[in-house]
């Protein structure tokens, strides 16, 4: 790891520059009536930490009761209230926004060469939807939380079920909002607001994915929005289409829910692509591997996404045919992740590798995601999936993919992109130490629970047979090193943003737009728009640009 | 990039007139970080189509479960929408298309800057909408007296003994429904509360900006060039009509084909 591409300006006479967008304005009104897509990024960054702290210590909860056989650390209702909680926080209010909310929004404009999004009062209002929705599941917390899981599964959630599930609803549903709003902002940004000369397939793919995810935010969350709605209908007035007891449909409730559900899984998970797509490129010196299909491999996912949702249902009665159909399309979204994995692969090869901290988390991204994606097409096979669904294999396999896959490319994209968002570098060596740290409690926290699952310990229980115990030690062990790795960049970046080195416009001898301006950018991004006039990714661009900066002040 | 055809009636020209402020060459409603009026039009025209995509899929939600429950009990939603009032049905799709109408002239009045017409479009857009909903209210009215709003205030004797009311037995000759068959007509009603209440709803949120827009133009706002706002809501009104004409349909005319 001696090589680096790091190259910092000389830091005895390095400055932050004195007008940037956070520097323009003080004051916490500049910040709550702000429309500069950057500080929203910024609010939303401190929000969804704040949703990821506490879904992460309710995380620890559970951990924590299944290191013994017996509920003895609470009460088994209690259990399910935080398997709840957890559930809904961090994907509701953690993954949906993680990457589109904060990277997304502080990069999008900057990527395709614009002054800000389309629609900054929008893009404002989706911040204080979020929050909005945020409060009223904290409210559901302190009320007492539910325990229906993060599914609200009929009629259970409508019947059966005396806990806060209207409160709960209220807060997914007003936070669906924020997420659409964020996509349909996206989409308009991309398509109207590129400056001269960025054609379509000169877009850095960090757009080309978070395009998908729009599509699918704009597209998905209304369901579930309505979904929610017809939910609480029926809970406060005691009829409707879901409840068999008055003839309704439990069946109905699972098609629409998982219609949004599962291309969720595409809107945490596509974003995550983007960053590796970015990192990859970045720190092996070459352009995207396959540009053009990775970009519509992208697209793809978004469209068989769509197409899917029913592998969720194998086991509730829906048809032969239906199961047979769906299982093949299941295998056929595996086709456009797997060219993904292999065009970074082939980006990597011959590269000129160097492993700063943003490529460990990327290259960690490679390894998990395919042993989560992998195991995805072993789940969606009927015949295993029998045996398997509602075990702690299902657990293990989305864990791989949202934990292992989105959170570890979100860590990636905020170490990559954190020298330009607030000017400073992070201490490396003790950022590296925690990338590894994550990985290896990530393994250790997932990698029995396949095991377990594959034995047949069923998901959703505080209890569970004597000889589990030892797999579950295991784990519960795990989640602590993992605990560790993603407290100390809370900790290291914080410090950084007083202590940090000086990061200068482009420390990384990054390609992209955002990094041909200083950091952190001024609140119009570009003194003037600047005009694409090379390819994305064109580190021999790159090298003359500045072969040219050095003739001209020499 | 953008097209600056796409805005109507040589609107370009007309812009240049309103330059007003200190950038000389824009005039003063474009927003700073959009780089000329054509772009900002087309970016929020297009957001207000994705928009109304998102509208699709939210409505498409409803009709999904209209769809899987008048397949299931097709005879308890026959019964039920005989006794929704066809007159009043019929009268506010009339109404509503014509608010639809007055609408689509209210856009026209901006773009060609015609003040005082475009106050009286969007003032009769807004009376049409009032009346929409004051039906549409004399309807649930009706409901709540039979005894049709489910969970509240349900019977199905109506639909046991189909004698029981009438006027609605003289025009159809019901024949009595199943126990099993009965109970659903309340399926059926909590689908026809569900979907006008989400229209209804709709409706409320567009009279609400109908009246910030009145308010606007009186005041000269739209038109002087800057008429998206207008276009963009219009879109949105005929929208909230379309779902009517869907609705109309599927809850008041379930077996008049026969």
């Amino acid at each position: 790891m001696s090589a680096t591409i790091v190259s910092l300006p000389d830091q005895s006479t390095a400055r932050i520059p004195k007008l940037n967008f956070l520097s323009k304005e003080n004051g916490l009104l500049s910040w709550l009536l702000t429309s500069d897509h950057k500080r929203i990024a910024t609010l939303y960054l401190i929000s969804i930490t704040f949703f990821f702290f506490i879904g992460g210590a309710l995380a620890a909860l559970v951990r924590m009761e299944l290191l013994t056989p017996q509920s003895d650390l609470m009460a088994a209702d209690t259990y399910n209230k935080v398997f709840s909680m957890h559930g809904l926080i961090m994907v509701f209010f953690f993954l949906v926004p993680s990457i589109p909310a904060t990277l997304g929004n502080f990069l999008m404009p900057m990527m395709v060469g614009a002054k800000d999004l389309a629609l900054p009062k929008i893009n404002l209002l989706s911040w204080y939807l979020y929050v909005l929705g945020g409060c009223l599941m904290i409210y559901t917390m302190c009320a007492g939380g539910v325990d229906t899981g993060w599914t609200f599964t009929t009629p259970l959630s409508t019947h059966y079920l005396n806990t806060n599930v209207v409160p709960a609803v209220l807060a997914v549903f007003v936070a669906g909002f924020s997420s659409i709003l964020t996509g349909l902002n996206f989409i308009v940004t991309i398509h109207k607001m590129r400056c001269p000369g960025m054609t379509w397939f000169r877009l850095p793919l960090f757009v080309w994915s978070n395009y998908a995810a729009s599509i699918l935010m704009v597209l998905g969350t209304p369901v579930l929005a309505i979904t929610l709605v017809l939910v609480g209908l029926e809970r406060v007035v005691h009829i409707g289409v879901f409840d068999p007891a008055y003839g309704g449909d439990p069946l109905l409730f699972q098609h629409l829910f998982w219609f949004y559900s599962h291309p969720a899984v595409y809107i945490m998970i596509l974003p995550g692509f983007g960053v590796i797509s970015e990192v990859i490129s970045t720190f092996s010196r070459k352009r995207v591997f396959g540009y053009t299909a990775v970009a519509f491999s992208s697209v793809a996912i978004a469209v068989f996404g769509f197409f899917v949702w029913a592998h969720h249902m194998f086991v509730m009665g829906i048809s032969n045919y239906a199961a047979l159909v769906f299982s093949l399309l299941t295998m056929l979204v595996a086709v456009p992740s797997a060219i993904k994995i292999f065009n970074w692969s082939f980006t990597l090869y011959k590269g000129s590798i160097t492993f700063e901290t943003p490529m460990l988390y990327s290259l960690g991204f490679m390894g998990l995601f395919t042993i989560g994606g992998m195991t995805g097409v072993f789940l969606g096979s009927t015949g295993t999936d029998i045996h398997l669904t509602e075990t702690y294999f299902v657990v293990a396999h989305f864990h791989f993919v949202m934990v292992g896959g989105m959170l570890m490319a979100f860590l990636s994209g905020i170490h990559f992109w954190w020298p330009k968002w607030t000017g400073r570098m992070y201490p490396e060596k003790l950022s590296q130490f925690a990338a590894v740290t994550t990985y290896i409690g990530f393994n250790l926290t997932f990698f029995p629970q396949f095991i377990l699952g594959m034995l047949g310990m069923p998901r959703r229980y505080a209890a569970y047979p004597p000889e589990f115990q030892v797999l579950n030690v295991f784990s519960t062990a795990g989640a602590t090193v993992l605990g560790v790795g993603y407290l100390l960049p809370i900790l290291y970046l914080t410090w950084s943003l007083k202590y940090g080195e000086i990061a200068g416009s482009n420390p990384w001898q990054a390609t992209g737009l955002e990094w041909q301006v200083q950091s952190p950018p001024l609140t119009e991004n570009f003194p003037e728009i600047p005009i694409m006039d090379h390819e994305a990714y064109d580190y021999e661009w790159l090298e003359r640009q500045q072969a040219k900066e050095v003739a001209s002040v020499g | 990039m953008s097209d600056s055809t796409t805005i109507a009636g040589g609107e370009l020209a007309e812009a240049k007139e309103a330059m007003v402020g200190e950038h000389a060459a824009h005039p003063a409603y474009q927003r700073h970080h959009f780089e000329s009026v054509a772009q900002q039009f087309d970016a929020t025209n297009f957001a207000m189509w994705i928009f109304l995509l998102t509208e699709v899929m939210f409505f498409g939600g409803l009709f999904t479960s209209y769809l899987v429950m008048r397949n299931w009990y097709y005879s308890a939603f026959v019964e039920g929408s005989h006794h929704l009032s066809i007159f009043w049905g019929t009268t506010n799709t009339a109404v509503l298309i014509t608010s639809s109408f007055t609408m689509a002239m209210g856009v026209w009045c901006a773009q060609t800057r015609r003040k005082a017409a475009l106050v009286l479009c969007l003032s009769l857009t807004f009376f049409l909408g009032l009346v929409f909903l004051c039906i549409k209210g004399i309807e649930w009215h009706g409901e709540w007296v039979d005894q049709h709003v489910p969970g509240l205030r349900f019977s199905q004797a109506d639909f046991i003994n189909p004698a029981l009311d009438q006027d609605i037995y003289k025009e159809y000759h019901d024949r009595p429904l199943t126990g099993g068959m009965a109970s659903k007509t309340e399926e059926y009603f909590f689908l026809y509360f569900a979907m006008t209440g989400m229209h209804a709803l709709h409706m409320v949120v567009g009279i609400g900006i109908l009246v910030f827009m009145l308010f606007r133009a009186t005041k000269g706002a739209y038109t002087d060039g800057h008429f998206t706002f207008v276009e963009n809501f219009g879109l949105y009104w005929h929208f909230v009509d379309i779902i009517w004409i869907f609705l109309f349909p599927l809850l008041y005319l379930v077996s008049r084909h026969a």
